[in-house]
């Protein structure tokens, strides 16, 4: 069992859902992202999902693109984000999972990337980019390290293929909300009731959904029939007020946000 | 010792879009079900004889086809060796042969039911060849295109405008075909339920390069036959410039199973070998993921993509469809690169002594053909692709050389 599994055992012998804010490695520099994780597991946040910024993302609006701009403008490196994960994930109360694109983790080689994330406290791997029938390989190797491999489904995934889905994700499944790139959106739409319900009946695993969530009315909304809610770039556009703000008011500023959005949760 | 290599073979792509080892589909599943899609109906398509007439109608009427196989007399007697032969796609409708895929894609999208197309390109002679096609059949038509490549390739943009279609600035990254792809992938994640992407060379998830290849193999058919109705024989070596790939692919995939043919792909040598100064990932670059394929790529040691750079926008990408990675792996085609300089050299060359002014991106081609004819004997026969015509370069070609205030 990862530590993905064991948190959503916990939660649901408690009845509560999982809030997981997503924040981008390096943005825009590593001991920035240690405190942001520490301050948001420490007001609740039950799992973070770290992005690791790659050049060419094509599933990211440009809220999460600039990020990963401005992250890799400073010359980050893996090693470097491996290491501040290794030094911070022993001081956090929830597990960590890195949304990572293949492109980086076949350059690092399967094997090695698996093996450095779960030396750095890393639980899980979301590989938005890795469809179904090309994660064998790399599933291996995570259930062999005893690490989730996330896998993704969309609303315009067939229901059988979403059936093969299911059957090879571990930890749990995210559920992607809209038909579209990462990015603040308006509404939720109508289709991920249908959709998550059937979901619901075919699978044990938790379902977690994502893309678009950014205020408590999608939080009330999308909440009763999920395990978990991820929240992004609502999250990462307020990082990006550094330019104009100091570190302690952007903190605060997430911590407030986050706030509100775990308010709206709990309610749930 | 050379160790022995597997022999190339032409049946491939396999299920899964693999060449060998190379390409495969590395998307979100938010593209999964449009490229089944796509490669369900394209397989229908290509044993339907209605789809196959109404594709060779518009290539012959519509584009002109069969482009000329021509004896270049004067660039072989300059060179004083193996006799040059140019296979020439400048005098496709358009200009170039990346009209060859996009009426082929147009059909398709029709045949999906879709009802809007997005393109990505460098050059800006896939996104009139989009434009056309999509002006053609009454598609609405975006186009994207890296802002550097807005500058260098400005008559390409009014051309596209004409047509009818929107040309959006991409300003993220370089600023070039790269960013291009990524901004035309964004689109159609979100609009992949009315919209066909045309993607423009041998790249991409499969079915893309698949596709392409097959709608780009009308060039290396008719060299074929041009070669056996005009010298009586197959050349001893056939040579295209290589950016993703799709006129190399065409013309080289029919000549494959012919061994004593030998093919030369001819990368974009840039400035220099340096990291960052070319865009040659066969012959500087390794495997790696990008776009959603397997193939040979310019990145740094943590799988980010390098910034590369060619006088020629079209060639000015980093990495290079899987299918030519296969053919690097089986030793069946031989990859060269060709620098900035040499490039313009051979425009020049070819300018004064034939009359043609070729595509910067094609320079590369007759560059390395000049110089391989010059190693021959004058019995031996170098055909070169000719991939288009070279007005959109004349301006910057100008720039270059400083004569601009003219
Ligand atoms: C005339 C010409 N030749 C070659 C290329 C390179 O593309 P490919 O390698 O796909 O043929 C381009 C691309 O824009 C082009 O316009």
């Amino acid at each position: 069992m990862s530590a993905v599994d064991q948190l959503f055992q916990e939660l649901k012998k408690q009845g509560q859902k999982a809030f997981m804010p997503f924040i981008t490695a390096g943005d825009p520099n590593l001991a920035f992202t240690s405190t942001l994780l520490k301050t948001l597991l420490r007001h609740g946040s039950h799992i973070c999902e770290v992005g690791i910024p790659y050049s060419d993302p094509i599933a990211d609006g440009p809220v999460i693109q600039a990020s990963y701009t401005r992250a890799l403008a400073h010359g980050i490196t893996l090693s470097d984000i491996f290491e501040m994960l290794r030094q911070t994930t022993p001081e956090l109360a929830a597990p960590v999972v890195t949304m990572v694109s293949h492109a980086i983790i076949y350059r690092a080689g399967l094997k090695q990337y698996v093996k450095t994330a779960k030396q750095s406290g890393v639980a899980g791997l979301i590989v938005p980019d890795l469809p179904v029938e090309e994660s064998k390989p790399l599933q291996q190797i995570c259930q062999a390290e005893n690490l989730s491999l996330i896998q993704l489904i969309t609303p315009n995934t067939p229901r059988d293929r979403a059936l093969r889905i299911a059957a090879s994700s571990t930890g749990f499944i995210y559920y992607v909300s809209v038909v579209g790139i990462t990015g603040e959106r308006k509404q939720v739409p109508q289709s991920i009731k249908d959709n998550v319900g059937w979901l619901r009946e075919q699978t044990d695993l938790p379902i977690c959904i994502g893309f678009g969530i950014s205020n408590p009315e999608h939080i009330r909304t999308l909440a009763p029939m999920a395990d978990g809610l991820i929240v992004g770039s609502a999250i990462v556009r307020r990082i990006a007020a550094l330019d104009e703000q100091s570190e302690a008011e952007v903190l605060q500023d997430v911590e407030d946000y986050v706030k509100t959005l775990m308010v709206a949760i709990s309610g749930c | 010792m050379a160790r022995p290599k597997l022999r190339a073979s032409c049946h491939v792509p396999d299920h899964a879009g693999r060449y060998g080892e190379f390409g495969g589909r590395y998307v979100p599943e938010t593209l999964i079900a449009a490229l089944d899609q796509l490669a369900d109906q394209y397989e229908q398509a290509r044993h339907d004889p209605d789809f196959q007439d109404r594709l060779s109608d518009l290539l012959k009427h519509y584009v002109g086809r069969p482009s000329p196989l021509y004896h270049a007399s004067r660039l072989t007697k300059l060179c004083g060796g193996a006799q040059i032969y140019l296979k020439r796609e400048d005098l496709n409708h358009t200009g170039a042969h990346k009209i060859n895929n996009t009426l082929g894609q147009a059909l398709l999208t029709l045949r999906m039911g879709k009802t809007r197309v997005i393109a990505e390109t460098g050059a800006g002679q896939h996104g009139v060849a989009t434009a056309t096609a999509c002006a053609r059949f009454g598609l609405p038509c975006v186009v994207y295109m890296g802002e550097e490549d807005i500058r260098r390739q400005a008559p390409n943009v009014f051309s596209m405008k004409l047509l009818g279609a929107e040309v959006r600035s991409v300003t993220s990254g370089s600023r070039t075909l790269r960013d291009a792809i990524n901004e035309a992938m964004r689109d159609w994640m979100a609009s992949v339920e009315n919209t066909h992407y045309i993607l423009g060379s041998v790249v991409g998830p499969h079915p893309f390069p698949r596709i392409v290849r097959d709608f780009q193999s009308v060039i290396g058919q008719e060299t074929l036959a041009q070669c056996n109705d005009q010298i009586g024989r197959l050349p001893e070596v056939v040579v295209a410039c290589v950016g993703g790939g799709s006129n190399a692919a065409g013309m080289f995939y029919p000549f494959i199973e012919h061994d004593a043919v030998e093919l030369v792909g001819v990368e974009a040598g840039g400035r220099s070998s340096a990291a960052g100064e070319h865009a040659s990932p066969l012959t500087y670059g390794s495997p790696g993921v990008l776009h959603g394929s397997y193939s040979y790529v310019m990145q740094d040691q943590d799988g980010q993509t390098c910034d590369v750079h060619s006088i020629s926008a079209g060639l000015d990408y980093p990495g290079v469809g899987p299918e030519h990675s296969y053919w690097k792996a089986t030793g069946r085609v031989n990859y060269e690169s060709c620098i900035d300089d040499d490039a313009l050299e051979a425009f020049e060359t070819l300018a004064k002594n034939e009359g043609i002014l070729a595509a910067v991106e094609s320079s590369h081609a007759i560059s390395t053909a000049m110089r391989i004819a010059g190693e021959r004997p004058a019995d031996q026969v170098v055909v070169v692709c000719l991939s288009g015509r070279g007005d959109k370069d004349s301006a910057e070609v100008a720039r270059l050389r400083g004569d601009d205030d003219s």
